[in-house]
């Protein structure tokens, strides 16, 4: 950490050290981008390391295909990247339908989403009973998305950031950004008394607390925090090789290489602006609906829950793209509960916006414009 | 709040802090809800054996049997007037109300409390030892509690290991335990430990004389005792059939069935933290303890804290504590209190607490241990973690803290939760970052406390505090 009060000069600026700030600076580093990293705590402190680790591209919505793709690539090599593996699993994501009306809006996504080479699978009936035999009565059916997966966001998303300080980017945690101006050019950016940093290209990756950057510039969004409720099992024998998600949304739950059970559904408590725990109700409706999807569970005990702090936006579509009131300012925020798998990709974006000023996968779908009746003209 | 405000005060814990305030509370007109994991109360000191039992106090608690019957029948006499609840496990608080799981029914209900006194007590402080892990090898605590509440000794020669008053205690009661031979008692601490501490010991002689008492009938009755040593090893193939410990010079192997194994206590703190309690490092307990000013309030308005809960300051004090605590909750909340016994019991603290830094000091953590551990030495037994690998973990990855530490290896994710292992995984922690151990922090607390099933049946749904609009993902 620097001590001295000296301005440090950098092209790109990163506010934020969750998987999309770390991936963006990793993603600069290999252009040869000169990249500080300003991070509140710990790298991988907030939502990016205690999310549940669902790496599934299915079920999202078509405009983020695109970028789930190129972050389902990344994720393929992502152990050569960052050096680790990360508990990083292509296991196969299984959408369960409980109703007939739910099987039908997972025959019409297979549809929609037929060119993206999702390879799903439908199931149902008797195959269903055949694969899945620790499935609960509740199940109809459900489609199997064999090439998504499952990683553990404790390992990879502190990992990413390492492998960027590798790379050469300057990685400053415990320290947070404080204040930010422009002076007509560039940025200046304060943590503290004793670090200042200059940089002509800023990028707003501060999760659910990206608000008051983008505010601040002229740009206020709906963003509002929200926090999954989680909770783990004590190890057990594996008998779950999916991970799983309900069709209409409630639980979801995989099994780690160590044998717990992760579950996730439900809201957490927040208290305060940085911690978030899980809640009784969502605990105990995770426990009742848990043993009735996997009717293994019942003799099973929860050994901890927690939450974590993720900025949601109304139509759960996250903000990417450049500021358009401030020239050198980029955003890339608001994942809205999915921004784990998409982390990687989001970061090579968000590289290509700072040096090209463009993307090569489509992003219009996450413009922050779409709020412009949030931005003051 | 005026004196005719109905006050539903709740207490954790029976032991004799809880016992304590709960009689306080109720010797002014209240009817606290007295909550305890435990089918009896008592506490850890004074757990009594299931009814049926026909041991007598005196076999069962020594020289404490009269405090012990005290504290029992003090319980037993406060049936009328408070709420009694036992084999309830606290695994949660949230918004004003805690979570119970009744451990026979295995049901959970919510309870709503007004002032809380958390009297929690603790559970043992564990230095690992090569071959810790193998059966025969207990907790001094657990081997105490085998003698106490079972009648059930952990082997026939039995090699009582660590530090601590409760070392000595624990060989007393053994070496008097028909049919057990103690081979022998193997201290950590350094004679010139406990000489050094004589001095602030003798404003408390009844504590010094029932230890020189305990030694002196130790070695009237032929057990070795021996000061300053390094536990080497436990060895065995199935079970423990030895320990290898060394006098610095040498080492020595002595055969033996079994071992008790601690190095004092640590207090027992996840309920508070989940009350969010602000949390100090405490240099005499070689802890972060929740903070509390001389009559036991924390930083949070409404909750109180007492006994070995709140530092590890012995079953007397921990009696003062839960009375001092229920006099300022009492005073708190405008119901009139007798002030000269409050600055009675408060200086009675603040001799305890003297009392207690000096047997801190007489049987004090050993400084080398991290140093000394072994890489391949098991820590978590729950995630099978070494020292080698948080060691590894902490040059390879700059990880510095204790929740870092545990994301990246497991430490402290297992069963226990860390209980066991937390402390051993932060002294490494400190070692390998060359940093004084408190600054390693301390592992967040998140609910449960302790597992609890999936299947808990609902008597009680908690009132709609729902939050909108769930996040929904995977
Ligand atoms: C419990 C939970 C479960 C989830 N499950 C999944 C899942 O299964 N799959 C999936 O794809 N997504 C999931 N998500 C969502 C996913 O975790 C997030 O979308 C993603 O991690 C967002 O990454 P981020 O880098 O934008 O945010 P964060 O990880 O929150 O990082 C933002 C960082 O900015 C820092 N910061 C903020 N303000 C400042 C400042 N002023 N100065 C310096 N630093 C600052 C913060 O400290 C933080 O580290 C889940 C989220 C949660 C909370
Ligand atoms: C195993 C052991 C043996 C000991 N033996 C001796 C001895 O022989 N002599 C001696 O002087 N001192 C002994 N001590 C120290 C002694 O326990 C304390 O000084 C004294 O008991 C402290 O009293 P307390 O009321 O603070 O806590 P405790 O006596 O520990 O009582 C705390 C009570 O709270 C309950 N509790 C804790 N958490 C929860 C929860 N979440 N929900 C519900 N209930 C909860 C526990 O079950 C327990 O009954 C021993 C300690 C231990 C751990």
């Amino acid at each position: 950490m620097s001590s001295s009060s000296r301005i440090i000069a950098t092209d790109v600026a990163i506010v934020g050290g969750g998987i999309v700030g770390a991936s963006a600076a990793l993603a600069l580093r290999r252009k040869g981008v000169d990249v500080l990293l300003l991070e509140h705590d710990l790298c991988g402190a907030r939502a990016s390391g205690v999310n549940y680790g669902g790496v599934r591209r299915q079920g999202r919505p078509l405009s983020q295909l695109p970028l789930a793709q190129r972050a389902h690539q990344i994720w393929a090599d992502l152990p050569a990247l960052i050096g680790t593996d990360g508990e990083y699993l292509r296991s196969g994501h299984f959408k369960i339908a409980r109703s007939q009306a739910d099987l039908q809006a997972l025959e019409s996504y297979q549809a929609l989403s037929r060119d993206f080479d999702l390879g799903l699978e439908l199931l149902s009936g008797a195959s269903l009973r055949q694969r899945c035999p620790w499935l609960g009565s509740h199940a109809l059916g459900g489609s199997l998305c064999p090439q998504d997966g499952q990683a553990n966001p404790r390992l990879v998303s502190p990992a990413l950031a390492r492998a960027a300080q590798r790379a050469g980017a300057r990685i400053h945690e415990r320290t947070p950004l404080d204040e930010v101006l422009h002076d007509g050019r560039q940025f200046l950016l304060r943590s503290g008394r004793h670090l200042q940093v200059r940089a002509p290209v800023l990028l707003n990756c501060a999760g659910a607390w990206a608000g008051a950057l983008a505010a601040q510039f002229g740009e206020a969004v709906p963003l509002r925090s929200g926090h999954p409720a989680m909770a783990v099992t004590e190890p057990l024998p594996m008998f779950l090789p999916w991970s799983l998600g309900v069709e209409g949304g409630s639980i979801y739950c995989r099994q780690a290489a160590r044998g717990n059970l992760v579950l996730g559904g439900g809201s957490g408590l927040a208290l305060d602006a940085e911690r978030a725990r899980s809640q009784r109700s969502a605990i105990a409706a995770l426990a009742v609906q848990a043993i009735e999807l996997l009717p293994a569970l019942r003799n099973a005990h929860f050994i901890r829950t927690w939450s974590g702090t993720e900025g949601y936006l109304p139509d759960h579509q996250p903000v990417l793209c450049q500021s358009r009131r401030r020239p050198g300012l980029i955003h890339g925020f608001g994942f809205s509960g999915a921004g784990f798998q998409l982390g990687p990709a989001v970061g090579e974006v968000l590289a290509e916006l700072a040096c090209d000023g463009r993307s090569s996968t489509p992003i219009e779908a996450f413009a922050i414009e779409r709020f412009a009746a949030h931005i003051p003209t | 709040m005026t004196s005719t405000t109905p006050l539903q005060a709740v207490i954790v814990g029976a032991g004799p802090a809880g016992i304590r305030a709960a009689q306080t509370l109720a010797a002014h007109g209240l009817r606290p809800v007295l909550i305890d994991e435990a089918a009896r109360g008592g506490g850890q000191v004074y757990r009594r054996p299931p009814a049926h039992f026909q041991r007598p106090p005196r076999a069962l608690y020594g020289s404490q049997a009269a405090r012990a019957t005290a504290l029992h029948r003090t319980l037993d006499g406060l049936q009328a007037q408070i709420d009694y609840q036992s084999d309830s496990l606290v695994w949660n608080a949230e918004g004003g109300q805690l979570d119970l799981l009744h451990g026979p029914t295995q049901t959970t209900r919510t309870l709503r409390y007004g002032p809380l006194i958390v009297a929690s007590g603790a559970t043992d402080r564990v230095l690992p030892v090569p071959g810790w892990t193998l059966p025969g090898v207990y907790t001094l605590g657990a081997a105490q509690v085998a003698l106490k509440f079972q009648g059930c000794a952990i082997g026939r020669n039995v090699v009582l290991m660590g530090t601590g008053p409760l070392l000595y205690l624990v060989a007393c009661q053994y070496a008097r335990c028909a049919g057990t031979r103690v081979a022998a008692v193997l201290d950590t601490a350094r004679r010139a430990d406990q000489l050094a501490a004589v001095p602030a010991l003798l404003a408390e002689p009844a504590i010094l004389a029932r230890g020189l008492h305990c030694v002196a009938w130790l070695r009237a009755h032929g057990v070795p005792i021996h000061r300053g040593i390094r536990p080497v090893r436990v060895q065995g193939d199935a079970r423990v059939s030895a320990v290898v410990w060394s006098d610095g010079a040498q080492q020595h192997r002595l055969a033996c069935d079994a071992i008790g194994l601690g190095h004092g206590l640590r207090s027992e703190t996840q309920l508070a933290d989940l009350l969010d309690c602000r949390f100090v490092w405490s240099p005499a307990e070689h802890a972060h303890l929740p903070a509390h000013d001389a009559a036991g309030r924390s930083s949070v308005p409404g909750v109180y804290l007492a006994g070995d809960g709140a530092g590890i300051m012995g079953a007397d004090a921990a009696e003062c504590a839960g009375e001092r605590a229920a006099l300022a909750l009492l005073a708190d909340h405008g119901r009139a209190v007798d002030g000269a016994r409050a600055r009675q019991l408060e200086r009675r603290l603040g001799q305890l607490r003297r009392v207690g830094q000096a047997l801190a000091r007489a049987f004090p953590l050993p400084a080398d241990w991290a140093a000394q551990a072994p890489d391949a030495l098991l820590l978590c037994r729950c995630e099978n973690i070494t020292a080698g690998q948080l060691r590894a973990c902490a040059r390879e990855t700059g990880a510095d803290e204790m929740n870092r530490l545990k994301a990246l290896t497991r430490i402290g994710m297992g069963r226990c939760q860390g209980r066991i292992c937390a402390l051993a995984g932060a002294e490494i922690l400190a070692q390998a970052t060359g940093r004084p151990v408190e600054q390693v922090g301390r592992l967040r607390g998140q609910a449960p406390i302790k597992p609890i099933p999936l299947h808990l049946q609902t008597q009680q749904v908690a009132d709609g505090t729902d939050a909108a609009a769930p996040p929904r993902d995977e």
